[in-house]
């Protein structure tokens, strides 16, 4: 399915794009336009090849099949620390070595800037200094990495994307691990960091989330994609059945508006206890 | 907390401060200790220019030769162990794991066995020799079937073909016992009659080795993180594995070729390197190239004086200051800071 109107400028494209494991295709065939400036929000079931998508458009995993386009040039053509200078990527797992402190890694976002022989630039200290700021975590700049909760290891993580600075954002699931209030300043972080002028890509499970953050949906089944498009309209009933196989319906967001999923209430009632 | 980051800093300073500190006093004390009973006063005289005919020749050709030698086979096993341990992610790793020392001391025992050769300088050409052809083989086998080597690959294929040369070495040496001799020399681990002639040639190896060390650290502190990340951050990964490899095959090589195989000091050095100065690569190669050459000087210092009128080979000295920190460390339940 490939659709005839492109956005024009898309900094991120996808065209005919193949993926695969060893023999196994997980995605074939496939177009995208990342719209500049917007705030893409990927959805789909597990296993259903999002992170995959994500690692290709972020040049890690090499297209067995068709292209993607980077600021309009194929992305294998690009020096490595040239592409880490357009985009930067947060992937689902990531390990960090025992003992290295949050300054520390932040810090290691700033490779691609770096020289030999110049190792570290007052730029290097301000975009830390910002990014450890963004993201609320200045006061554990001292502190192990690996001493942290879940959720403040996240939002480290995401500091470290950022130290980056990137015009083009990809992150995979930053949202997990962290509690509702944390999730919203991180959605709320993405948001202004969206405010200012940078495209960000995000693979989120919370649909309710997608729906209110998101300025374009893209919804995965299968290694296709099924669904492109303004939340309102491509965050419906249906589509939530036959891409997730989840009965509910979709009510208006009392706060904004946006779609909000309800599932069914598809609970089996308890047996009756028998024999009194 | 700007005031704990500059706090941190100036520990790290002072880190290197008492570590070069102690590398001048090592230096200076195996220039200036020795069987040959020399006076310091004489030592520091002939250093500068004076001293007698006989001073001159200990001093000159003996232990500024050997000085030398220490310094460069300390400096190059700390920072190959440094970089095997974050090519491998694996704390206890050593540059004995990609099988470089066995290959290198295979060849010297067929160069013993089967070609006479006796000289401390003919055995630095067969290690070399072996080192690299050993460092080819677990390439080309490890790369077999047409997929990209890692680090895993790799280090299981250096085992193995390490574990079939340490074998073959064995066999060689216990059917010719003449061999076993000298090859029972070599393998102690020894800086004993390594003159300049031992010594110049294996520097340059050694000097490119480091620099390639210090090129691909910034690197290895993204790979730390996992793969993806160091490709988004910018990391040619592969390019970076591969200059790993080089340097660890450069530095162990050059070490075993001078001093012989010298068990510990790739294992330990980085492991206290980073106790004290935490998990940036580029100071933890910095670091054991330093208390690398600090350990081994003072291990071969204190090998000359510890069972006079004989020496005890560096080797064993290392193995004796090594094995109970090799203990602790096991012992110790974050001994893995990387
Ligand atoms: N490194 C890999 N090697 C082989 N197959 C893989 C690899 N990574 C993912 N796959 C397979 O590719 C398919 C898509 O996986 P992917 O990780 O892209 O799914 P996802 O949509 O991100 O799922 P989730 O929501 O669980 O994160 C799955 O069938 C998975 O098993
Ligand atoms: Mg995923």
């Amino acid at each position: 399915m490939s659709s005839p109107t492109r956005p024009p400028n898309s900094p991120l494209q996808a065209a005919g794009l193949g993926v695969r494991y060893d023999r196994r295709s997980v995605i074939d065939d496939l177009d995208l336009a990342v719209p500049p400036g917007s705030f893409t929000v990927i959805i789909g079931p597990n296993a259903c090849g999002k992170s995959t998508l994500l690692r290709a458009l972020a040049g890690l995993l090499p297209a067995a099949s068709g292209t993607v386009l980077l600021d309009g040039r194929d992305i294998a053509s690009y020096p490595a620390k040239d592409t880490a200078r357009r985009l930067g990527l947060l992937p689902q797992s990531a390990v960090s070595p025992e003992g290295i402190t949050v300054a520390e890694l932040v810090a290691r976002g700033r490779y691609a800037h770096q020289r030999l022989l110049r190792q570290w630039s007052v730029a290097d200290e301000a975009a830390v200094t910002d990014a450890l700021r963004l993201t609320d975590v200045a006061d554990l700049a001292t502190r192990r990495v690996d001493e942290l909760s879940g959720g403040q290891r996240q939002r480290v993580w995401i500091a470290m994307v950022l130290a980056q600075q990137t015009p083009l954002i990809l992150l995979d699931e930053p949202t997990t691990y962290l509690d509702i209030a944390h999730q919203i300043e991180v959605l709320n972080l993405l948001h202004d960091l969206n405010g200012q002028g940078r495209t960000v890509v995000a693979v989120l499970h919370d649909l309710n989330h997608a729906a209110r953050y998101a300025s374009n949906i893209i919804a995965m089944q299968d290694g296709r994609i099924v669904a492109e498009g303004p939340p309102a309209t491509t965050i419906t009933a249906e589509l939530v059945a036959e891409v997730f196989g989840l009965a509910n319906v979709v009510i208006s967001d009392p706060l904004t508006g946006t779609p909000l999923v309800v599932p069914a209430d598809t609970r089996r009632p308890h047996p009756v206890a028998a024999g009194n | 907390m700007p005031a704990a980051r500059t706090g941190r800093r100036a520990a790290r300073g002072a880190w290197f401060g008492a570590a070069l500190a102690a590398l001048i006093t090592a230096v200076a004390l195996s220039v200036i200790v020795g069987a040959n009973p020399l006076h310091p006063g004489a030592v520091l005289d002939t250093v500068f220019g004076g001293g007698s005919a006989e001073s001159r020749f200990v001093v000159w050709e003996q232990r500024i030769p050997r000085t030398a030698a220490g310094l460069a086979v300390g400096a190059a096993l700390g920072v190959a162990g440094a970089l095997m341990q974050a090519f491998t992610r694996n704390p206890l790793a050593d540059p004995g794991l990609l099988g470089v020392n066995a290959g290198a001391a295979f060849v010297v025992a067929v160069g013993i066995t089967f070609f006479g050769v006796t000289s401390p300088l003919g055995y630095v050409w067969l290690a070399c020799a072996g080192a690299l052809l050993l460092t080819v083989a677990v390439y080309a086998i490890g790369s077999a079937g047409g997929r990209a080597a890692g680090p895993v690959r790799l280090t299981v294929t250096g085992v193995a073909i390490g574990a079939v040369f340490a074998g073959l070495t064995t066999g060689l040496t216990l059917t010719h016992p003449d061999a076993f001799d000298r090859m029972r020399g070599w393998s102690a681990g020894s800086l004993l009659e390594r003159g300049v002639d031992v010594v110049l040639p294996v520097l340059p190896l050694v000097l490119v080795g480091l620099a390639l060390a210090l090129w691909a650290a910034p690197g290895l502190n993204s790979i730390a993180l996992g793969a993806d990340v160091a490709r988004s951050q910018g990391v040619s990964v592969r390019r970076i594995q591969l200059v790993t490899l080089a340097a660890v095959t450069l530095l162990a090589g050059s070490a075993t070729a001078v001093a012989g195989p010298l068990v510990f000091v790739g294992l330990v050095v980085p492991h206290v390197v980073r106790w004290t100065l935490g998990t940036d690569q580029r100071r933890i190669v910095l670091g054991s190239m330093v208390l690398g050459a600090v350990l081994v000087l003072a291990a071969d210092v204190l090998g000359r004086i510890a069972v006079l009128p004989s020496e005890m080979p560096v080797g064993v000295v290392t193995a004796f200051v090594g094995a109970p920190v090799l203990i602790i460390l096991v012992r110790r339940r974050s001994a893995t800071a990387l």
